[in-house]
């Protein structure tokens, strides 16, 4: 079984203005609707108190709204969680107090509403809110520097700037995706953040690995073509890595439960726009940014002469002729 | 070959006690998620515990003088810094040498007057050894209250992480969290019965004046109590706490002193004979009977209505030593157990169905090839598993997620490697050349990816919490373990295969194509 025919070199780079462009219109979207809209930052970030309740026959939302009017909670909102039966109300501040805290309260309220199970409390304070977004920006901001220096290091600088510059696109369209569903942003949406980068940049590199084994081996001097003929070559690769992981997410998302859907949603989005990116975009900044091949088989060949010159060295010495 | 039929048994081996669950062998505990149950972040307030040093220092200096029989003055606490004045000046030497010996201290004079403060590293250190202790106090009264497991560990300079599997309803995660908070700050102070009767209408600001503080009784708050500000004695001269019940059926605790608290106290009762003795537990007046002779043996009692319940907690308090300073709540997270057992069938509904779609999906579109990579999958499983269970790691829902990505990530090294190996055969080279190569050519785009990110993983762990640490874990146990299936496993396997393949000749068959 075959999805793309091996044989056949599509012809990316030519199309990549409005590739790019319909990138462009999606990152400008994205840009916009986090600017006005917003991430919704749950109480990982955001400080405040969840719980959640599971009655034994439908949850009295209505009534439950009721009772919690005249109280201090009267602010909370309450939504239903995955089945009818259950709720998670969310209040906004949080207590300090380790010997009665806002769970209690809540049982107690909610006492009169019908027979329920609290299944969750999550509370967490305003410092520890604090601390935890501060250290997410650290790790993101961290792994960047990190793979910058690393495809630097094992490529060329214009390569770590394209794979930059593609990552950078995918992760602002997924926090765009989940700003436009106000998916709640909690330590889990970081996790998954942080994996697209992982994926994203997985699939990047292995478009990047060909068209550097490109360079080196074909004795095509057209940046664009050799590239078209790596994408092409790898296209059946990302596709079918795509699909299957894309499967398997899937079914996290379908039947993870309610508690993994945000995870999953935003895996899904970003395995989508990742794919597209290492397909369309990743290589089409590499040209954009008119890498020159003739210097980098210059500079390979040099360090191939070097490489080459210090075994003869080396055999040299062994034989014992210096 | 060898290495992967090696690393397959051991991934066996080592997974079967977390597969069955059994009691011996190394084996994966369920993260609190999972299992259910409570997570606390506990900040220690700090400052308290400097306060209470200051106040500790006062009393040192209160029995000095007492017992050197010099005279002093006005002693009080002003802020974070103790201040007395000496009466003759001759003493002062003797006051100066005694100061000496408690370590850390600055004390400045004017006159006669003195003025006692902690250095800057005392009370860091103060406060480090605070939550040392708030740890160590913490973990007693959890193991003594007995709960399965507890685990209490220090975060950063204030914080302690308390985990409790064995929650299982709210209201034993109540009584874990009222346990826990309770200071068990028990304190004898004298009452000031010279202005006794005054109580009622003096301010605090009047009361400190005298040195004395305003306290509430335990079950009535109209009735107040004005005692010396300075305690005689603090829990921390406590050895023993029990349950009893006095003649009316009432519990009380008694509690035994340690050999030089016995002797304050015997002390102090026999130079107070007549006057009230306050028994302060947490701020609040429990009891404060009349003194009738000198009480030696170093024995007491706090009676004060209490259920039999919270007199054993009290006890429980008592017994592992007062909390050095407070304790608040930074975050919690509890999850019910059946909210626990829903999220394991969730997830391993999601994580079998995954897999079987990945394998059917590899043997229709590699054919044999598929069947070779699903082998190096499955292997892959197992290895994660038994290195997990060999670190006693704990699975979590996000690590869960952990393992489903990364069998994404196993499928895409053997995709690369069966891709490459196809293009060679489409080029007509001989099949075993079209492996080597294959392989050969696939490595590096597999290496550099891969360690790209593990790198992040890497990252991840250092940067990351609770869940997110988990996560991270299983994702590069995942990577590692996958490279050595997907690069050594299979491709001993291909060799293995490799004469009948030869003979065979039918590509399709073996490579889908």
């Amino acid at each position: 079984m075959e999805i793309f025919s091996n044989n056949k070199t599509y012809d990316f780079m030519g199309k990549r203005i409005p590739f790019l462009g319909l990138s462009a219109i999606l990152f400008i979207a994205s840009i916009i609707l986090l600017t006005t809209k917003g991430l919704n930052f749950g109480i990982d970030f955001a400080g405040g108190t969840i719980v959640q309740v599971k009655y034994e026959q439908k949850a009295p939302i209505d009534k439950i709204r009721e009772v919690l009017a005249n109280t201090e909670y009267k602010g909370s909102t309450i939504t239903e969680f995955g089945s009818p039966e259950e709720v998670v109300i969310r209040v906004t501040g949080s207590s300090s107090a380790l010997a009665n805290d806002i769970g209690d309260e809540m049982h107690k309220l909610l006492d009169s509403t019908g027979n329920f199970n609290v299944r969750r409390v999550d509370m967490v304070g305003p410092k520890v809110g604090g601390e935890l977004r501060e250290k997410g920006l650290m790790a993101l901001g961290l792994s960047l520097i990190v793979i910058l220096v690393y495809v630097s290091f094992r490529f060329e600088w214009r390569f770590a700037i394209a794979s930059i510059l593609a990552l950078a696109h995918d992760i602002t369209i997924a926090l765009g995706a989940i700003s436009l569903f106000n998916v709640e942003v909690n330590l889990d949406i970081l996790a998954a953040i942080l994996t697209i980068l992982g994926y994203s940049l997985n699939d990047t590199i292995i478009v990047f690995d060909r068209v550097r084994e490109g360079i080196q081996t074909s004795k095509e001097s057209i940046l664009s073509k050799i590239t078209n003929e790596s994408v092409s070559r790898t296209l059946s690769r990302t596709t079918l890595t795509s699909l299957t992981t894309f499967f398997v997410v899937a079914t996290l998302f379908a039947f993870g439960g309610e508690i993994i859907h945000g995870f999953a949603f935003t895996l899904l989005v970003g395995i989508v726009v990742g794919t597209y990116s290492s397909i369309f975009v990743a290589a089409s900044f590499l040209v954009q940014l008119k890498f020159n091949i003739e210097n980098f088989r210059a500079k390979e060949a040099e360090k191939v002469k070097k490489q080459k010159e210090k075994d003869k060295l080396r055999a040299m010495y062994e034989q014992g002729t210096v | 070959m060898i290495i992967f039929i090696l690393s397959l048994l051991f991934g066996v081996i080592f997974s079967v006690p977390s597969f069955l669950q059994t009691d011996s062998g190394k084996k994966i505990s369920l993260g609190l998620d999972l299992q259910g149950g409570l997570h606390m972040l506990l900040g220690v307030k700090t400052n308290e515990a400097v306060t209470s040093k200051i106040k500790s220092i006062a009393t040192s200096i209160k029995y000095f003088a007492e017992d050197e029989d010099i005279l002093i003055d006005g002693l009080s606490i002003r802020g974070e810094s103790v201040i007395f004045s000496v009466l003759d000046k001759d003493e002062i030497p003797k006051v100066d040498k005694m100061l000496e010996q408690i370590k850390g201290l600055n004390v400045s004079k004017d006159g006669l007057a003195l003025k006692v403060e902690l250095t800057d590293d005392e009370v860091l250190r103060t406060k480090d050894l605070a939550v040392a202790q708030a740890v160590e106090t913490i973990r007693n009264r959890l193991d003594q209250f007995g709960l399965a497991e507890p685990t209490v560990i220090r975060q950063g300079d204030t914080d302690i992480v308390v985990e409790l599997p064995g929650i299982k309803t709210q209201a034993d995660e109540k009584a874990a969290r009222e346990l826990i908070s309770k200071p068990a700050n028990l304190e004898l102070m004298a009452v000031d019965e010279e202005r006794a009767d005054q109580v009622y209408s003096m301010s605090k600001a009047q009361a400190a004046q005298y040195g004395d503080i305003i306290l509430e009784d335990s079950r009535n708050p109209e009735i107040k109590y004005l005692v010396k500000e300075i305690p005689i004695l603090n829990g921390s001269q406590v050895i023993d706490a029990k349950v009893a019940f006095d003649q009316s059926n009432q519990a009380i605790i008694n509690f035994t002193l340690n050999s030089s608290g016995s002797r304050i106290f015997g002390e102090f009762t026999g130079k107070n004979v007549g006057k009230r003795l306050a028994i302060v537990l947490d701020g609040r007046v429990y009891s404060a009977p009349n003194i009738r002779e000198r009480i030696g043996g170093g024995s007491g009692q706090i009676s004060g209505g209490f259920t039999t319940v919270e007199a054993g907690n009290v006890a429980i308090a008592l017994r592992s030593g007062a909390l050095p300073a407070s304790v608040e709540l930074l975050e919690k997270r509890s999850v019910g157990p059946s909210l626990g057992a829903d999220s394991i069938q969730a997830s391993m509904v999601a994580l079998i169905s995954g897999f079987v779609i990945v394998f059917i999906f590899m043997i229709v579109y590699y054919r044999y090839a598929g069947v070779i990579a699903n082998v190096a999958l499955i292997t892959n499983i197992f290895i994660i598993i038994a290195v997990m269970a060999m670190f006693g790691a704990t699975l979590t829902l996000p690590g869960m997620a952990g393992i489903v990505l990364t069998i994404g990530m196993a499928v895409d090294a053997n995709v690369i490697i069966s891709e490459r190996i196809r293009e060679n055969i489409r080029a007509n080279m001989s099949i075993p050349k079209a492996i080597e190569d294959g392989y050969a050519n696939a490595m590096r785009a597999i290496l550099d990816a891969n360690i790209t990110t593990l790198l992040v993983a890497v990252i991840l762990y250092a940067y990351g919490t609770g869940p997110i640490k988990g996560f991270a874990v299983t994702i590069s146990i995942g990577i590692l373990a996958s490279m050595l299936t997907a690069i050594l496993g299979t491709h001993g396997m291909y060799e293995a295969v490799l004469s009948k393949i030869q003979k065979d000749k039918n590509t399709k068959k073996w490579f889908g194509i």
